[in-house]
């Protein structure tokens, strides 16, 4: 679980490095497979084909320029909502609120716009939308961390609450006030200006989302794995007490976080808003945030890996209409395989150090 | 003025109805959940159990025609749920809060896969006792339709808390909750202390979720908890683990998720979703202001992870 410090790498040489990166990529992968043979055999019990099951994952997200286009756009909230929890989970926090920061920063981002609709250039609207989504995201799991530090409140707890508070607040704005009367089929705030739209990455159809959200969990990377910052949080996730007493402010450290995590989620909200819907609704409340959990505990919380992980489940994602359509199984399907995966993945976190391949060598040096 | 008085005299009688109903799940997750708690162990994956409780509770009611046969299938299932949550958090090194987040997902999207051919039919009801022969009021009569659940669980939380203050396996559960070793020496297997507690416990999250679905609201849906399971554990903190503080909190939540359809009787309907949100905040400012009490620190079993 934790990750190794400058000092014990070099200490136990390359070679147990290298098993030590291996296990973290093995394990899981095992998790992940473990989880498709239970949900074959789960299929093979309603009668459905685990091969075509497979097959249509394969297909629907990943077969075809097209499916991975759908599956990337998909990515890009995942690989924000997964950074929402893995920062967090440097400084030994379990936050789960991505949706909510997501939900409220979107819809925060659809509302700014309708006042400046007229009397600012295009430019500014998605501007002013932008900073809008980053900073009411990064205050609302900011808030989570600095109810944690100060006042001891679970995080857990009331970041999940914070998410039903986000929705039901959206859903109070959308259904009122701010309801646009021209559309009356959903509850939407006015459509945003489409000149005030986030584009497409040139000659990919997927939305600049993408691009930021890899831009920045490479920069996080930096950041929590090759900077003071990043160390002091490691050691404050590891243990507050020692970081404590080499005087680092393990409560600044925390809601700096939970800071960083939020505007994540919030920028993954106006991308929702700017590039792919164009309004504020209930559309935005999509899983996201949930999802990206999932994606951010198979990554073991690294900004890096969250990237891949973030392209399969995307992937999974966007395959989850065809299976629906051509294997006649409920939408819930795609939601049941994560709950496999995730019980799977995190039962296998028993399994490190004791693998008789990686046992050898952590004896040796212990 | 009449009219104003008799309006404020509907919403009163609609909150007590109110209280009573919505306050009943809440009673049985967090009396399950205090259970789990006072063995040194959290289990956040009683919102899943709630919803798939829910689910199973209404799809039995509505093949075999008995609503007590799906309370029972929901306490089975979440009582299978809960013991799942205990075994895998024996294995070393499994996070008991990750585990239950994980459990969420796998109980919703368990409940959502097998539960939508049973959104449309209806599944018979669990029978109310009619507690309001003595008035003429239909209203406080409608309001004094009690679900048998709800005595129960106020019994329950009085024999759990006479049960943890008493008795034998009282003092196990205390003792393996406030120290491993301790228990270890007295020769009880934490482990399966735990595994029975935890067990026990989905399965009081599994009957609460039953009463959502059969008795109020009385409908299977995909919206039926959105963190009802979440508020309890919350609860069973802001109840510093007593069971009978459990039933006075559930009943103070009750009362605040009871407001919004209250006030919509009487054709208030101006911030419905305010009101809804009602409860969550309420929990939100509870865990704010009882953060760091010291009669919290004082009262916690303390082998839980959960404010450390």
């Amino acid at each position: 679980m934790v990750a190794p410090t400058k000092v014990g790498k070099w200490s136990l040489g390359v070679r147990t490095w290298l098993h030590y990166r291996a296990e973290t990529f093995i394990i899981p992968a095992v998790a992940l497979l473990a989880s498709a043979a239970y949900f074959s055999v789960f299929l093979i019990c309603l009668g459905k084909s685990p091969g075509e099951f497979f097959f249509l994952i394969a297909r629907g997200g990943f077969g075809t320029l097209f499916s991975w286009q759908n599956t990337l756009v998909r990515a890009a909230p995942l690989i924000l909502t997964a950074l929402c929890v893995a920062i967090p989970a440097r400084m030994g926090l379990v936050v789960i609120g991505g949706e909510g920061a997501l939900v409220i920063a979107g819809f925060s981002a659809g509302a700014i716009a309708i006042p400046l609709d007229q009397s600012v250039a295009p430019m500014f609207i998605t501007l002013a939308m932008g900073l809008t989504a980053v900073v009411v995201g990064a205050c609302w799991i900011g808030l989570v961390g600095w109810m944690r530090h100060a006042r001891g409140v679970n995080e857990t707890i009331s970041s999940l609450l914070l998410t039903y508070i986000a929705i039901a607040i959206v859903n109070f704005f959308i259904e009122g006030v701010l309801r646009n009367p021209a559309d009356p089929n959903r509850p939407s705030t006015k459509a945003i200006n489409p000149d005030a739209m986030v584009g497409a990455i040139p000659g990919l159809h997927v939305h600049w989302g993408l691009a930021a959200g890899v831009v920045l969990a490479v920069l996080l990377y930096l950041l929590m794995d090759r900077t003071t910052f990043g160390f002091a949080a490691r050691i404050a996730g590891g243990n507050p007490r020692v970081a404590e007493a080499q005087g680092l402010s393990v409560g600044r450290l925390i809601v700096t976080g939970c800071f960083i995590g939020g505007a994540c989620a919030g920028l993954a909200g106006f991308f929702e808003v700017a590039a792919v819907h164009g309004r504020a609704n209930a559309a935005l409340h999509a899983n996201y945030g949930f999802t990206g959990i999932l994606v951010s505990f198979l990554a073991r919380h690294s900004p890096l890996a969250i990237i891949p992980v973030a392209c399969l489940f995307g992937g999974i994602g966007a395959a989850g209409g065809l299976i629906q359509r051509r294997m006649e199984l409920p939408d819930a399907t795609v939601l049941l395989l994560q709950g496999v995966v995730f019980v799977t993945l995190l039962a296998s976190e028993t399994l490190y150090g004791r693998l008789p391949f990686f046992r050898a060598t952590q004896d040796s040096h212990t | 003025m009449s009219d104003l008085w008799s309006a404020l005299t509907l919403v009163l009688i609609a909150l007590l109805g109110g209280i009573v109903r919505v306050s009943t799940p809440f009673l049985f997750v967090s009396l399950g959940e205090c259970l789990t708690e006072k063995t040194g162990r959290i289990n956040l994956g009683l919102e899943g159990t709630l919803v798939l409780g829910a689910m199973t509770g209404y799809a039995a009611s509505y093949l075999t025609g008995s609503p007590w046969l799906g309370i029972g299938a929901a306490a089975l299932t979440g009582m299978v749920f809960g013991a799942f949550h205990a075994i895998l958090c024996q294995l070393p090194r499994v996070n008991d809060i990750a585990v239950g987040i994980a459990l969420i997902q796998l109980g919703t999207g368990a409940a959502f896969f097998f539960g939508k051919p049973f959104i449309q039919p209806t599944a018979p009801h669990m029978p109310s006792i009619a507690l309001g022969w003595w008035s003429s009021n239909p209203d406080l009569q409608n309001a004094l339709l009690i679900n048998p659940l709800f005595p129960m669980g106020i019994a329950l939380a009085i024999f759990l808390r006479w049960a943890f203050r008493n008795t034998y396996w009282g003092l196990i559960v205390r003792t393996t909750g406030d120290s491993e070793p301790a228990a270890r020496d007295l020769g009880v297997s934490v482990n399966g202390v735990r595994l029975a507690a935890t067990s026990i416990g989905g399965l009081l999250a599994g009957i609460g979720g039953a009463f959502l679905s059969l008795s109020y609201p009385g409908s299977w849906n995909e919206g039926l908890s959105s963190g009802q399971g979440l508020m309890a554990v919350a609860l069973v903190i802001f109840a510093r683990w007593d069971p009978v503080h459990c039933f006075y909190a559930a009943v103070l939540f009750g009362a605040a998720g009871a407001i919004g359809p209250a006030l919509q009787s009487v054709g208030v309907t101006q911030g419905y979703y305010f009101f809804n949100a009602a409860p969550y905040i309420l929990t939100l400012l509870l865990m704010v202001a009882s953060g760091r009490s010291k009669r919290a620190a004082r009262d916690m079993p303390r082998e839980l992870a959960i404010t450390r």
